[in-house]
């Protein structure tokens, strides 16, 4: 990977970057009322719905309040006040940013945990029951909506059988068993599904090393079939499944803005979907705003580990 | 004219291999079956189905399945079964005007970029980049946000969603046939490029676009449900499968009925639109194999 490539997809990050702003600048403009006359209801007059505009700044031109908006945001991390309740978004955010990091990450850790073992024994036996079931869940796993799933697991874990608690967040420092219960089930609604399509992409990394010639020449020299695997199969499939990893977690993420919405988990994704409800846009920008941003920076590290892990590829 | 013929009755022959390949293809067969089931339903479940699906009947609340009510009732009496098929039209049609909608556009916007490259390719493909840097759900939920709940609104939503995938496999199957010799050859005869675009370079790419098409409709009813099911897509008192999950969501304990069927419901249509696209790309490109 040459420093001319990184160069070029770094500055398309920040172009993207600065597409994805103007993109999220663009709600409240677009959204039909303003924002003023959201924070006041309906019973305001004209006057003082007047007043608050020219307080926040709605009267400039569009391109002043989008340079404005940004550079708080840039600058400060300052993304304006919520519509409803007048507080920053910014502490709002900061609260639930660790609730959604969590999330994803023992979402990730649980598809992990499923599509190894689950794709490199399908992978071995092609054809075989152990591929079969593989396969079959798989395609359950991409076919199953999450919302539904989510919805099954809270009325037999936690309303049936009564184990777990069905929705709410318990953070890690209250103790290590309440914030692993809370977090089992949204984390296993989120896991399950992305384990699913990764077991696809294991099980085709590891067909595809294992029908290289060098594990022919290892078998023919007689090696242990266990070492052939350890060695030089999963050695080599490691590269794209490295790959498939980081594609993993921009499609976890979306998955886990469903997630928190059914189990009522206070991070970024419900909290775009209450503000939607609500109208409060600068609290939809900021989620918007962070997702995507996290979106668009995995992408790009997948990218690039892509580029730096495989040789054999050059981009010029 | 001779050329032309020529062209036809080979192509005709590749069709019929295609077919032959096809019916021996049990995902594609699996996949079409529940695809033509699903719009046979679609089509005629409002005939179908025993009763009115907006019916109270406080007489049978929460009635578990029977032979009178295959599916049970929910919390007001009304017959699941029948709502189940109602909302089968809902699905449908959401699906396709989306996908169409997303199909077009990101088709049209990825061969322009393909076929001219430069500036244009450059352009179009960014603009593709910021609306892929937003988690399908969340743009999703942001357009809702802009436009308005509503059914009409959802589908604008999940086109937009899927124009810049689209776009993307567009491109791709345009460049890797652009420079064949029959594109050449087109040129060479002074074929315009709206012509080359239409007549020569699409149809070869035909291919991986009907691919997309069937894994996006796949994508369109989950996401349909799931707007639904949040409370911006189908309003009520209209049967989608979302919303029905969303109103059985508070009765699961007493009456799994409610959430059972319209889930399963969505799976199996979203499990076809999958085995067919998935087959589709099996039997059109026998190298990509996924099974041996």
């Amino acid at each position: 990977m040459n420093l001319n490539y990184l160069l070029r997809r770094l500055v398309t990050l920040l172009l993207v970057l600065f597409g994805v702003s103007l993109l999220t600048f663009a709600i409240v403009p677009l959204v039909p009322g303003s924002p003023a006359r959201i924070r006041l209801g309906i019973q305001a007059t004209p006057e003082t719905v007047a007043a608050l505009e020219t307080q926040l700044g709605l009267d400039r031109p569009l391109p002043t309040q989008y340079l404005d908006w940004i550079s708080g945001i840039v600058l400060r991390f300052d993304f304006g006040s919520s519509l409803i309740t007048d507080r920053p978004v910014t502490g709002e955010v900061a609260r639930r940013l660790p609730a959604t990091l969590q999330l994803a990450l023992v979402a990730l850790l649980i598809g992990l945990a499923i599509a190894l073992p689950a794709g490199i024994l399908a992978a071995l036996k092609p054809g075989s029951f152990q591929d079969v079931t593989a396969m079959v869940f798989s395609q359950l796993g991409v076919s199953v909506p999450d919302f539904w799933m989510g919805i099954l697991l809270i009325v037999l874990f936690a309303e049936v059988l009564g184990w777990l608690p069905s929705s709410g967040f318990v953070s890690i420092t209250e103790g290590i068993l309440p914030w692993l219960r809370h977090i089992v089930l949204p984390a296993m609604t989120a896991g399950l599904i992305s384990g699913a399509i990764m077991t696809r992409f294991v099980r085709s990394a590891m067909l595809e090393v294992l029908g290289q010639d060098y594990i022919r020449t290892a078998r023919a020299k007689g090696l242990h079939e266990r070492r052939i695997i350890n060695k030089h199969a999963l050695r080599n499939a490691s590269i794209s499944i490295a790959t498939i990893v980081g594609l993993q977690m921009a499609t976890l993420l979306s998955a886990i803005v469903v997630v928190e919405i059914i189990f009522a988990w206070p991070g970024l994704g419900s909290l775009a979907l209450s503000a939607t409800l609500q109208r409060d846009y600068p609290m939809l920008q900021a989620s918007v705003l962070l997702f995507a941003t996290a979106f668009a920076v995995v992408n790009l590290l997948t990218d690039l580990s892509y580029a730096l892990l495989d040789p054999s590829v050059s981009y010029g | 004219m001779a050329k032309a013929a020529s062209t036809s009755s080979s192509s005709a022959s590749t069709f019929k291999e295609f077919l032959r390949r096809a019916m021996r293809h049990r995902l594609l067969m699996m996949g079409t079956g529940i695809i033509l089931l699903l719009v046979l339903v679609a089509l005629l479940g409002a005939q179908l189905a025993p009763y009115d699906p907006n019916m109270m009947d406080f007489a049978v609340r929460f009635a578990a399945p029977s032979f009178e009510h295959p599916f049970g009732t929910d919390e007001f009496g009304r017959d699941v079964f029948t709502r189940v098929l109602h909302g089968a039209a809902v699905s449908v049609r959401v699906a396709f005007i989306a996908v169409l909608i997303s199909g077009t556009i990101g088709v049209l916007l990825g061969a322009l970029a393909g076929f001219y490259g430069g500036w244009i390719d450059e352009i179009i493909m960014r603009f593709m980049d910021i609306l892929f840097a937003f988690p399908a759900v969340l743009l999703a939920i942001t357009v809702m946000a802009i436009l308005g709940r509503g059914v009409g609104n959802a589908m604008i939503a999940i086109a937009i969603v899927y124009i810049p995938i689209f776009a993307r496999v567009a491109r791709g199957a345009v460049l890797s046939v652009r420079g064949r010799d029959f594109v050449t050859a087109a040129r060479a005869l002074g074929r315009g490029n709206g012509r080359i675009i239409f007549q020569h370079i699409l149809p070869n790419a035909l291919g991986p676009i009907l691919v997309q098409t069937s894994l996006s409709l796949a994508f369109a009813i989950l996401a349909e449900a799931a707007l639904s099911f949040f409370g911006l897509g189908t309003q009520p008192p209209d049967p989608s499968w979302g919303r029905m999950l969303s109103e059985g969501r508070a009765f699961l304990r007493q009456a799994w009925w409610m959430g059972v069927f319209p889930g399963l419901a969505i799976m199996l249509s979203v499990m076809g639109f999958n085995f067919f696209g998935d087959g589709l790309r099996d039997v059109l490109d026998p190298r990509m194999k996924t099974r041996t």
